[in-house]
């Protein structure tokens, strides 16, 4: 078993990383920009990254490499070169990582439809998932995060493609909204389904990431729990972005996030970490309340 | 009073009766059926049921029969699209399903489309869509258009990535007065003020109404930037989008 999931094994709560898209436009990504492409015009900016990460107390970091697919990465021109891009993303990482931390391989959606919703076909999209994870399993990652996933179909297919290509475990986390009658994908999956389909589908841990603020996530975990005796992993938005003198704030501060973690883990969560809007701070506070 | 048990089709009085549950919604649409033929509800249903080969077949059945294009439009495809944008807001069909339900719909209009640009019909209304300019993301707007053209609305996609003067070229040119921005990045979204402010430049700003919405965009927000209306999701825009064509014309 690897030492990651051993770990969890063991009852320990482990702490995951905070937004890589704020921090890179921060530090000179143009908006619209391609991150991945970083990795190789500024792996200094992707290296610090990860080095903040790890200081503030993270356990594991994910690579920049959330848009790596080839369908994602041929909007900007660079689908030839998915490999680099992966491989580079989890060798900065792996660079900054002091030892027995974990590096995470992200995998984000393709943004493409399978059939017959659109115009993917299964075979195409697991060849595309393949690839991907063959770069990041070369720049050394110790698992992957398949994340922000709506649809059962795709993100069925990247675990199958990371498990078939890789000997690495599989993080893989959907993004769910609230609507009228409860929370639901975007393809209408439920937590409870979630729970038990991507267990099913192979993947090591599941969880869910992105899309709402904390008191949501807590109760999305809580559904997921009773579907699923896997380890469960959250990422979590620093609530919703608000606009606050034409300026985009995500409104959640480290502190208030870190007083609803014991929550998190009561409900089921063995691995926290944050999503949008959350950087270093929120880590730092996020390891402070679970390991008292 | 027009009342759900007098719809013959079944289809369509089960969809009624199980998924339209504000009162006021179900009157409205019990009286959308109310006075239309069976050829025409059989058309609904299967638009609602995502049955784009039978679409394909009693639309073309229907226009070769001498029904007129418009009736066949309103009361078979867009009836049925209007059961499907409910079902949709309230949780009870997601993409998946409305995006069979489009295919439907493009199957039908597909025999309408010809017949009214022949006879120079007006479409409800002419609207420019877009992804925000430095914005690859388009599943969102994607969606809003098809709903847009199912509720007869005349689109023209500009896909993603669009620039202001990009948009500003499609208003003078197609003279649409409806104009719908999408954004899924908080970091491009304030590109939707810049072209809100380069039709203000462009002294456009008058002729049209500016919808957006996007995940993260807010009501606030789209208030701040100065954009007419906000939509939450796909059924919004349809709504928003009727509302404003009725206030731009």
């Amino acid at each position: 078993m690897s030492l990651l999931l051993e770990r969890i094994h063991q009852g320990e709560i482990l702490v995951s990383d905070g937004a890589t898209g704020t921090y890179l436009q921060a530090n000179g990504l143009e908006p619209g920009g391609c991150p991945e492409e970083f990795n190789a015009s500024h792996p200094e900016v992707v290296r610090q990254m990860a080095a903040n990460y790890f200081e503030a107390g993270s356990d594991m970091v994910e690579t920049n490499s959330f848009g790596g697919s080839r369908y994602m990465l041929q909007k900007y021109g660079h689908g030839k070169r998915v490999e680099e891009l992966n491989r580079l993303g989890a060798e900065l990482a792996r660079d900054a990582a002091p030892a027995g931390k974990f590096v995470l391989g992200s995998i984000g959606p393709t943004g493409e439809f399978l059939e017959p919703n659109g115009p993917a076909t299964e075979s195409e999209m697991y060849g595309v998932f393949a690839e991907q994870a063959r770069g990041l399993a070369a720049g050394g990652v110790d698992a992957f995060c398949i994340e922000t996933m709506s649809d059962m179909a795709e993100i069925s297919l990247a675990i199958r493609a990371a498990k078939e290509n890789t000997e690495l475990p599989v993080i893989a986390t959907l993004t769910f909204d609230r609507g009228p009658r409860g929370f639901f994908t975007m393809f209408g999956i439920t937590p409870e389904a979630a729970g038990e389909q991507l267990s099913e589908a192979g993947a090591d841990i599941v969880g869910s990431n992105c899309g709402i603020a904390i008191d949501d996530m807590t109760e999305i975990i809580s559904h997921m729990r009773k579907a699923t005796d896997r380890p469960i992993l959250t990422h979590v938005n620093a609530g919703l972005p608000k606009i606050e003198d034409g300026i985009i704030v995500y409104p959640d501060t480290p502190e208030f996030m870190a007083e609803r973690m014991s929550k998190m883990v009561e409900a089921g969560a063995n691995i926290i970490g944050g999503c949008c809007g959350t950087g270093p701070d929120h880590v730092r506070a996020f390891v402070q309340a679970v390991r008292l | 009073m027009a009342e759900l048990k007098d719809i013959q089709n079944e289809v369509i009085r089960q969809e009624i009766g199980e998924f339209i549950e504000r009162e006021d919604e179900r009157q409205k649409i019990v009286g959308l059926y109310a006075n239309t033929s069976s050829a025409m509800h059989d058309i609904a249903a299967n638009i609602i049921l995502g049955e784009h080969l039978k679409v394909d077949e009693l639309t073309r059945q229907a226009i070769e029969g001498g029904s007129d294009a418009l009736e066949v439009m309103d009361d078979g495809l867009i009836a049925g699209m209007a059961i499907v944008g409910i079902k949709f807001r309230e949780n009870f069909i997601f993409v998946p399903e409305v995006l069979a339900c489009a295919r439907a719909m493009k199957a039908g209009m597909k025999h309408i489309d010809p017949i009214l640009s022949a006879s120079g019909i007006e479409p409800v209304g002419k609207v420019i869509m877009g992804t925000v300019k430095g914005d690859l993301h388009d599943i969102g707007k994607n969606l809003c258009v098809m709903m847009l053209r199912g509720a007869g609305f005349e689109v023209l996609d500009l896909g993603v990535d669009t620039s202001p003067d990009d948009f500003i070229e499609a208003v003078e040119e197609h003279s649409a007065n409806l104009v719908g921005m999408s954004a899924l990045l908080t970091t491009t979204m304030p590109n939707m003020g810049k072209t809100i402010e380069a039709f203000i430049d462009a002294d456009l700003r008058d002729d049209i109404k500016i919808m957006v919405g996007g995940a993260p965009v807010t009501r606030e927000f789209a208030d701040d930037m100065g954009a007419d209306a906000y939509g939450a999701n796909a059924v919004e825009c349809v709504d928003i989008a009727k509302q404003l064509s009725g206030a731009a014309k």
